[in-house]
């Protein structure tokens, strides 16, 4: 141990090029190289996303049709869904961040179970050809949610679709385990539970949701199968089932889904305002237990996606209720980041300009979710932009703003290289005002009436979604820029020092990038993860 | 309430059209402030203190601050009792919502895609179009044979989801005349944006005078009728009678008595027979380029006067 300790000093050698060639990412059991490629392919899907995005935004810049017709727009706007959801937003800051930096932020060698880390990749990347391949055949245009009977009365591949949400759900239940074990097990001398970072503490609490959710969306998928394939009526009441229970199945998975998307956001964010306020983060246990806590109410709250879907009104009530209990651990997290800050010794670097837009766009999605679960506004609000200018606060301005800031932050990390600093600043001023310009107007448009997934509209909403289309654009140039940031920084960068913002975890001391054990020598933990003294 | 007035200018809600609609909005206008001055605090105190706090030198030291129970405390509870204030504001409205009233008007509403019809106790049909009194209790009887479709009208703030397999009902009392914008709200296909009717409310006499008007139907000529019941079936939705414009379907103007190509068979003579066909089952024979299984049958929908009437009308597009 020591003498390899003295070899790693001695060399150049690091996770990256420790071995070479294709095939030795291809069957790599390392964390951080499982990291890198759960990256490339989810920017991968995120870019074919985003195209569909602005095709969307085109289409609806103005009334009637723009660039495509209906049916095209259905597809769009299905596949938009599909692929930022299932492909984008839930393997995202659990599998490429999660996975690189859970082990390094605990003082592990690796995840607790290697081989299954890589197969969940394959999982998702079978998952994900399996969706794309519905493109060559009857494109899907039942939307992400598929609720039935349309999916299974629309003549396209939904089963196909299905199918491949079902696989990339193995993926995600599989990381999620894999991460439970890892926390429990391989947690470095001395780093208690309450010792670890609060991005593990929140990539810990996804995990639970990961395992114990994703599997009530494979049994739902795997029923409307059945039905769609043998016509057993399950869902569809002309074969004498109940189209609402697809509904209560559908969103028991995807409401805490919703929180397997924002939790780890949650994470990032704690560690962001931390490390460039240089203090030591406010209301540690707070935090901590307010994701347990958000994980466990996110398990009771699905229906209230359904107050107009025909459920009883005491059953509405109840699901208001309990969702109202669900704003109390987010406030107290909004409250926590911003107490930290205070006397702290605040540096603007793009990181932390991310995670002070995080905290911008998430108070705005914040008070609108809790507008949308008071049920008389719900009931006007419900499936109209409104909803949609809501989650995209939450998804984007939040999951999104997190992942970039998360992303420039570890950087230095992932890949020993500096990132130009200006051009990552004029991304985020980019993606900021494009966010606010595209999806400010839907909160008018949705208070207006105008209901979603919709490819025509009547003439009373036409400027305000230009304005939307305009924002759009914005954005694309931000992201644009990052793109450009990330491949110059990757190709220009200078060699970045081990530890570049000062920061207090543990994954700052070792070397940038990593050498293939993670750590020289096993670290033993004597504090917290945030000593700023 | 000078700060609700002010909130009201900001919140951009169409023009209340029931008592409900006025309630709706008053709850929505006090969170709205209340929203407001929570995001002033929040983004406030955030920007506050990145400038106030900013980095001086490269070796400043920060309070070592962990916690502050009484704080916490107050902004887990404070947030906590506004959280089931509005939930408590919210039940009691719903539950008026959601109550039905006895002695109402009712009138069944049938989605389909992508059409509304509605069907009142005297017979009268109308399609994409219904008529009721001001102030005046309307309870609305909704069903579906295909997909779920959701029955919204903004202006009066009540949306309800149309399932196959069950009845759901709304109801409503308009306090305003004129007309307004009903929208199916739930994603049900192609065309889902299309899927859009009007309500007219109007005085009571002027209703009766309507209804009266529109039950003389059953007297008119075949095509008239015919032309009404394209109507009532919303047929104009995919099909153009005025032009060759194509919608969903093929357009119907000056088609009688011509040719037409179909996938994979000979051409067929525009007839009695080849019209009949096409409406009692759709999908026998698809027109070159448009796709299969997008029309539904109207067999069992129809009588056969009612067959004969839309003939009738499809003779005269010309």
């Amino acid at each position: 141990m020591a003498t390899a300790a003295a070899h790693g000093h001695g060399s150049d050698k690091n996770y990256l090029n420790e071995s070479s060639g294709l095939w030795s990412w291809l069957t790599t059991l390392d964390h951080k190289r499982i990291g890198i490629m759960y990256f490339v392919t989810v920017l991968t899907f995120f870019l074919i996303g985003g195209v569909m995005a602005i095709l969307i935004r085109l289409e609806l810049m103005s009334p009637g049709q723009t660039i495509m017709t209906a049916d095209t727009y259905n597809q769009v706007m299905t596949y938009h869904g599909t692929i930022m959801v299932f492909m984008v937003i839930i393997p995202g800051i659990p599998a490429i961040l999660g996975n690189f930096f859970l082990p390094l932020h605990i003082g592990a060698k690796d995840v607790a179970f290697p081989k299954l880390n890589l197969l969940s990749w394959y999982f998702l990347m079978a998952g994900a050809l399996l969706a794309f391949s519905t493109l060559l055949t009857h494109k899907v245009d039942t939307g992400w949610t598929f609720y039935t009977p349309y999916s299974i009365k629309t003549g396209t591949s939904a089963t196909t679709m299905v199918l491949a949400a079902f696989i990339m759900g193995m993926s995600s239940i599989l990381t999620g385990l894999n991460f439970i074990a890892t926390v429990h097990k391989l947690r470095a001398p001395g780093m208690t539970m309450y010792r670890i970072p609060l991005f593990v503490w929140a990539i810990y609490s996804t995990a639970i949701l990961q395992v114990l959710a994703t599997p009530v969306l494979a049994i739902t998928l795997l029923l409307l199968s059945v039905e769609r394939v043998f016509g057993v009526g399950i869902f569809d009441p002309a074969l004498g089932g109940d189209p609402v229970l697809f509904q209560h199945f559908f969103w028991f998975y995807s409401h805490p889904a919703v929180y397997i998307m924002i939790l780890p956001a949650m994470g990032i964010v704690s560690e962001l305002i931390t490390t460039f306020s240089r203090k030591v983060i406010f209301g540690y246990t707070a935090i901590a237990y307010s994701s347990l806590g958000i994980a466990g109410v996110s398990f009771f709250v699905w229906g209230h996606h359904m107050f107009v879907s025909g459920q009883s009104e005491t059953a509405g009530i109840v699901f208001s209720f309990i969702t109202m209990l669900v704003g109390v651990p987010t406030a107290i997290k909004m409250f926590n980041w911003i107490a930290t800050m205070y006397k702290g010794s605040i540096q603007m670097q793009s990181p932390m300009l991310f995670a002070l837009g995080f905290l911008f766009l998430f108070a705005i999605g914040g008070v609108t979710g809790i507008m949308l679960a008071v049920i008389p506004l719900d009931v006007h609000f419900h499936d109209t932009y409104f909803v949609v200018a809501h989650f995209h606060y939450v998804m984007v301005g939040g999951t999104l703003m997190a992942i970039m800031g998360g992303f420039y932050y570890w950087f230095p990390k992932m890949f020993g290289k500096m990132y130009n600093e200006i051009t990552a600043r004029l991304s985020f001023v980019f993606i900021f005002i494009g966010f606010n310009v595209t999806f400010f107007p839907q909160f008018i448009l949705g208070s207006m009436g105008m209901p979603r997934r919709y490819f025509d509209y009547i003439p009373a909403y036409h400027s305000l979604n230009a304005i939307s289309t305009v924002g759009s654009w914005l954005i694309t140039v931000g992201f644009l820029i990052a793109l450009y940031t990330i491949i110059n920084g990757l190709t220009k960068g200078e060699k970045a020092p081990m530890n570049p913002w000062g920061a207090k975890t543990l994954e700052w001391t070792t070397s940038s990038p990593p050498p293939h054990f993670n750590f020289d020598v096993e670290p033993v933990i004597t504090g917290g993860p945030y000593e700023y003294r | 309430m000078m700060w609700f007035n002010f909130a009201q200018a900001q919140s951009f809600m169409p023009t209340e059209g029931t008592k409900i609609a006025t309630q709706v909005d008053n709850l929505y206008e006090f969170l709205l402030v209340v929203s407001l001055i929570s995001c002033v605090i929040l983004i406030g105190g955030m920007v506050f203190f990145v400038w106030k706090y900013r980095r001086k030198t490269n070796n400043d030291k920060t309070a070592y601050i962990t916690h502050n129970t009484f704080l916490e405390f107050l902004w887990s509870f404070i947030p906590l009792v506004i959280f089931l204030g509005v939930f408590a504001w919210g039940w009691l409205l719903y539950h008026d919502m959601r109550t039905m009233p006895k002695d109402a008007l009712e009138v069944n509403v049938f989605a389909k895609q992508w059409a509304w019809e509605f069907e009142y106790k005297s017979g009268v049909k109308t399609g994409n179009f219904f008529v009721v009194p001001v102030n005046k209790d309307v309870k609305l009887i909704m069903a579906s044979n295909d997909v779920i479709h959701s029955f919204y009208i903004p202006s009066f703030r009540i949306k309800q989801d149309v399932v196959p397999g069950r009845y759901s009902a709304l109801w409503f009392n308009a306090n305003k005349l004129g007309e307004f914008h009903v929208f199916c709200a739930e994603y049900c296909g192609t065309q889902h944006s299309g899927m859009l009717a009007t309500l007219k409310v109007v005085p009571q006499a002027e209703y009766e005078a309507w209804l009266e008007e529109e039950s003389k139907v059953g007297t008119l000529p075949l095509a008239k009728r015919g032309e009404k019941l394209f109507a009532v079936k919303a047929c104009a939705s995919c099909h153009s009678v005025a032009d060759a414009s194509t919608k969903v379907g093929p357009s119907l103007w000056k088609k009688y008595g011509t040719k037409e190509h179909i996938e994979g068979m000979s051409d067929v003579d525009v007839d009695e027979n080849y019209v009949r066909e096409s409406i009692l089952s759709p999908n026998a024979k698809i027109v070159k380029g448009f796709p299969k299984g997008v029309m539904p049958t109207f067999q069992g929908q129809l009588n056969e006067t009612e067959l004969n009437a839309l003939i009738e009308y499809i003779k005269t597009l010309k």
